[in-house]
């Protein structure tokens, strides 16, 4: 499709702003996801599936018929929807005897699979049973992991990257400090991750900095690692390649000391200090010019004396 | 009793305001890892699974994340901030955890022929503005596009100027020449996007689409033909097969952006030759077309005589050959001095009756 963007010209405008936006940019701000149902759902995985559709609900698309697709063995269907759809996160759901209630959390990088982590979900508690109040949809959440497993073992860092991608919404540059309402937690524990979703409640302390208390809310789940499929190191090395464009310009022959004063570097050209030109005052020229007229006088007396 | 209770209230009033004040305080073993460019924070503690079995689980891991998330707040609460519509705003900086792009990064587009030629001359883009007043419709119009002004193809009137035919559709005329600049338009994007991906496009004939003339396919055979390792060394040609030696353009044309000071040159040659005042003739060119002349008239007329049978006559065959070599003779006669020169001109009688 990339080879026919400059062959086929788009042609309305809505159409070129639609084409625009699935170009790819310098700096990526938002990843879409999603959410597919495989040959056999059950209720809790269904349930699952709203569920987190509902936290990542602008950028995310949920297909409601089911796929037979079996992401392992082969991928090419995932990568055939994400590239109609123009999403590099993708939640597939399915459910047989051997794998009940299986979740795969997946990323890709130019529309080709590049990690795949299947989760299995042991117990599940949706937004429905809690009936509590939820944030705005669309809130940038809080994202905590805790539990050392996810530093020491691979797989749980590589695990801890696809999560963060996966819930982090989209980049800002800021952020409103009383819009930090959700915050997600997952906790490695044996094998397990349990991930948890709160409400964030900001009261007054003595300080400007507020107490936390948190509120239960939202989906809950407790996983189990099942397998995975982790990208190539080189495949991983080029995802995260950065454009020219993005690093700043260091400025040269600029430099600051201990007091903060801003020092400039010039480089000029050797200088003939001989013949420079500098500023001209008619007193400090050379005295020829005087002495000319006093010679002259003199040979005239001395003819006429003669 | 009454002062009990008072005494109990206010002791608990007490401990609910020193709680509040200790409140933001959290002990942890090692320090978490922060980013807050993605609102990101990562404890390494060790998770103690006793108590998590204790506790019944959801307790403990609320209380985790309380804590957590309370060092997390502290950490954004430092960053620096500012107001934005009524609105306290803490400016996030870059975030340090690498996550992989979603699309390889896009790559510099290459130059068009335009792009590459304005940059040569120094041509530089001058902004216009998008209405133009149009005098017809007395009225604000586009400069392009739907209902554009000055639309020559939109004429209601068109006066037929004297050097036309007069049976000629002007405005026919003028809807096919728009479409050719637009078919021209779309075929130089195409080839810039060619050029852009560096897809080679094959030349005329190779891709055929229309009914294509002989020329065309004599073309195709010749480019063919020398596509092989060895440029067309080792093929073999048909029993009546001439190869030809002139392949591609006939005529070469100096690149269009180069050398400044020849280009200047010929331009001020030009303008000289403009100013004088005596007409340059071409003594030879002159000459060779009037040669031309005298060989139609006489291949004429003998094929006047002989034109009723329609068959190639040893004569007429004569004729024929004549008026080709004629023909041929004018390419090739040049710097040939008046009247009628003898074998230079390859006016040989048994010519063949080749090139037409």
């Amino acid at each position: 499709m990339t080879h026919l963007d400059g062959i086929v010209k788009a042609k309305t405008r809505r159409a070129k702003r639609f084409l625009q936006s699935r170009e790819p940019k310098l700096t990526e701000s938002l990843k879409n996801c999603m959410i597919i149902k495989g040959g056999n759902t059950s209720e809790t995985l269904s349930q699952a599936l709203k569920d987190v559709y509902a936290l990542k609900k602008p950028n995310a698309v949920l297909y409601k018929k089911k796929n037979m697709v079996r992401p392992f063995e082969d991928s090419t269907a995932l990568e055939f929807f994400s590239k109609k759809s123009d999403c590099s996160l993708f939640l597939f759901g399915s459910h047989n005897k051997k794998r009940p209630n299986n979740l795969i959390f997946g990323r890709m990088f130019d529309f080709h699979v590049l990690d795949m982590f299947e989760l299995g979900v042991e117990r599940c508690v949706s937004l429905k049973a809690l009936k509590k109040d939820t944030c705005p949809v669309g809130t940038k959440p809080l994202l905590v992991f805790a539990g050392e497993l996810f530093d020491t073992d691979r797989e749980h860092q590589r695990l801890r990257s696809v999560l963060t991608d996966f819930f982090c919404g989209p980049r800002v540059s800021a952020v409103r400090l009383a819009g930090l309402e959700h915050v997600l937690h997952f906790t490695a524990l044996e094998g397990r991750i349990y991930m948890r979703s709160y409400r964030v409640l900001l009261k007054k302390s003595g300080c400007r900095t507020p107490r936390v208390q948190l509120e239960d809310m939202g989906p809950s789940f407790d996983f189990s690692m099942r397998r995975s499929h982790m990208a190539s190191d080189d495949l991983y090395r080029t995802a995260h390649k950065k454009p020219k464009g993005v690093k700043p310009k260091k400025k040269k022959n600029i430099s600051h000391d201990a007091f903060g004063t801003r020092f400039g570097r010039l480089h000029m050209q050797k200088q003939n200090l001989d013949k420079l030109q500098t500023r001209k005052m008619k007193g400090l020229r050379k005295r020829k010019r005087r002495g000319e007229p006093a010679e002259s006088v003199p040979p005239k007396t001395a003819k006429t004396d003669v | 009793m009454a002062s009990c209770s008072i005494e109990d209230v206010l002791a608990k009033a007490e401990r609910d305001e020193a709680e509040k004040l200790r409140s933001i305080a959290v002990n942890k073993e090692l320090d978490l890892e922060f980013d807050p460019g993605h609102l990101l924070a990562f404890d390494k503690n060790r998770v103690d699974t006793r108590e998590f079995k204790d506790n019944k689980g959801e307790d403990f891991l609320r209380s985790l994340a309380r804590d957590n998330t309370q060092l997390l707040i502290n950490e954004i609460w430092k960053l620096p901030t500012e107001k934005v519509d009524e609105v306290i705003v803490a400016k996030l900086p870059d975030s340090t955890t690498p996550l992989p792009r979603e699309k390889p990064a896009p790559k510099p587009k290459p130059p068009t022929k335009w792009e590459q030629f304005a940059k040569l001359k120094g041509i530089q883009k001058k902004k216009k503005t998008n209405m133009v007043w149009d005098e017809v419709h007395k009225e604000w119009k586009r400069r392009w596009g739907y209902k554009r002004a000055n639309d020559d193809t939109k004429e209601w009137l068109i006066e037929v100027p004297v050097t036309a035919d007069p049976n000629e559709d002007q405005f026919a005329k003028r809807n096919k020449a728009k479409k050719e600049r637009v078919a021209r338009n779309e075929y130089n994007r195409l080839k810039n996007v060619a050029r852009a991906q560096k897809i080679k496009v094959p030349g005329i004939g190779l891709a055929p689409t229309s009914q294509q003339s002989k020329s065309e396919l004599a073309q195709a055979v010749n480019v063919a033909k020398i596509s092989t390792a060895s440029v067309g060394k080792f093929q073999e040609k048909l029993p009546k097969e001439k190869t030809s030696k002139n392949t591609g353009k006939k005529r070469k044309f100096q690149p269009l952006i180069g050398d400044f000071g020849s280009e200047k040159q010929k331009q001020l040659d030009l303008l000289k030759v403009m100013d004088s005042k005596k007409p340059r003739l071409d003594v030879t060119k002159a000459v060779n077309k009037q040669m031309r002349e005298e060989d139609r008239e006489s291949a004429q007329k003998s094929k006047k005589s002989f034109g009723k049978k329609g068959r190639k006559g040893n004569m007429s065959g004569k004729g024929k050959g004549k008026g080709m070599a004629g023909g041929k003779g004018k390419g090739k006669g040049k710097g040939m001095a008046g009247g009628k020169g003898p074998k230079g001109k390859g006016r040989k009688p048994n010519m063949k009756q080749g090139k037409r």
